[in-house]
């Protein structure tokens, strides 16, 4: 009976989003998979051995070396919860965008240390008018200090998501979760 | 699958998988040489979005050749004369000068074929195109921010500038020759002709010469063959380190 119970909480999808509200990122352990907009779908569908669960997950970074770790942590925290059949489908178009990450993400990033996405992912489009006038994103505001005095130090950072900045003000280095 | 565009299609995969797959690994090769933190820290993000994008291209040219090779086996197995990828990608890092050419001269092609590939009738190549493009457009704001710094630099490194563009120049007429392949699949929507991609690529490249004080080569004999896995010695050496574990310990995992 409790047995049967499990399982037909198991089979309920916002029970399966709640659980996946515990799987967190490696490299970023204050966001779970939602809050990085990663998982697009979570349904029921029937497999050739019966009914399975299909999670869609869209990946971030072609190169992000997090992927196959959070790949893993998904299937392992859905196995632990009593899910057997499942299978992570992987959706690349829409393309994943910072526009995903939820306000709960990016205010948590902000308390991590790392400065958020600032506005929505403009769509980048090359072009070379004012090249040497070009500033790669202004205004960034320190997650430390929130002065909007910073610059860019390098396009690339720690990780495939992020770049480094520096505050004018308190003049400390930082991480930015930049706009993609 | 229309099977008079299997083979095509596998080869243009494999172009487009090994070009980012053989530039990753030049890239690569700065991680522990780079001339400030900040750019080996660049090089190695690059190299990671390059052998990321090439491992979504070679997984699905190996499904569309249907005999079970997947990623690794055409990565690591392959010998010099099956690669695919235009000659560019292939030399040497030379000086951080030449580094930046190559990667600036590949970036702007890379970001117009992507657009392109974008509106592919193959509803997975455009998807792969779509994702490739975003990271992509980031290289190119990088590496032409590069050519205006080091080109209206120093009289040391607009020298340096100008032999990398002079040596380099000869292989990007590659980038925009057609053969069959690109016919074919010109011809069923799933790829560009690629000819029609060099009047705005040499148009950018004028353009940011223009801010980086660097002449445009003109006209000139132009070198060609990769795409058809004619290829250049530097491949060689390239490969011999890439491939030397699988080769050494067949099916090796870590």
């Amino acid at each position: 009976m409790v047995s049967a119970m499990a399982a037909a909480a198991a089979r309920d999808t916002a029970q399966i989003w709640q659980w996946l509200e515990e799987v967190t990122d490696p490299e970023i352990p204050v966001l779970s998979v939602l809050d990085l907009g990663l998982v697009r779908d979570v349904r029921w569908q029937r497999g050739t051995a019966g009914e399975e669960l299909v999670v869609t997950v869209t990946p971030t970074y072609s190169g992000c070396p997090a992927m196959d770790v959070i790949a893993q942590s998904i299937e392992q925290a859905l196995r632990d919860h009593g899910i057997e059949r499942l299978r992570l489908e992987t959706r690349l178009s829409p393309a994943w965008t910072t526009d995903w990450l939820t306000e709960k993400g990016r205010s948590r990033l902000r308390e991590f240390g790392i400065a958020p996405p600032a506005g929505p992912a403009a769509p980048r489009v090359v072009d070379i008018s004012g090249l040497r006038r070009r500033r790669p994103e202004h205004g960034i505001a320190c997650p430390r200090c929130g002065s909007a005095d910073t610059a860019l130090l390098s396009r690339f950072g720690s990780t495939a998501c992020k770049a480094q900045y520096r505050c004018n003000a308190c003049l400390e280095p930082f991480d930015y979760f930049k706009s993609h | 699958m229309n099977e008079k565009l299997r083979r095509p299609l596998f080869e243009y995969l494999l172009r487009l998988g090994d070009n980012v797959l053989i530039l990753g690994q030049r890239l690569g090769e700065w991680v522990g040489h780079g001339p400030a933190l900040e750019e080996e820290m660049a090089n190695a993000n690059l190299a990671l979005d390059l052998i990321g994008q090439a491992r979504l291209w070679l997984t699905y040219a190996g499904e569309v050749e249907g005999r079970g090779r997947d990623e690794d086996r055409l990565a690591f197995l392959r010998h010099q004369h099956e690669f695919r990828n235009v000659l560019l990608v292939e030399r040497p890092n030379g000086d951080y000068a030449h580094t930046i050419v190559r990667q600036f001269f590949f970036d702007a092609w890379h970001c117009l074929l992507l657009t392109e590939l974008k509106k592919s009738a193959d509803a997975r190549m455009a998807g792969i195109a779509e994702k490739s493009l975003k990271e992509a457009t980031y290289h190119l704001e990088r590496s032409e921010d590069w050519v205006v710094r080091l080109g209206d630099g120093t009289e040391e490194s607009h020298g340096r500038m100008l032999r990398a563009v002079d040596e380099l120049w000869t292989y990007t007429g590659e980038l925009f020759q057609a053969d069959a392949v690109d016919h074919a699949l010109c011809e069923a929507g799933i790829a560009p002709d690629p000819s029609g991609l060099c009047e705005p690529w040499q148009q950018h490249v004028r353009r940011v010469f223009g801010e980086a004080t660097l002449p445009v080569p003109g006209e000139s004999w132009m070198q060609s063959g990769g795409k058809q896995g004619r290829h250049t010695e530097a491949l060689s050496y390239l490969l011999a380190e890439m491939q030397f574990l699988q080769r050494a310990y067949p099916g090796a995992q870590w």
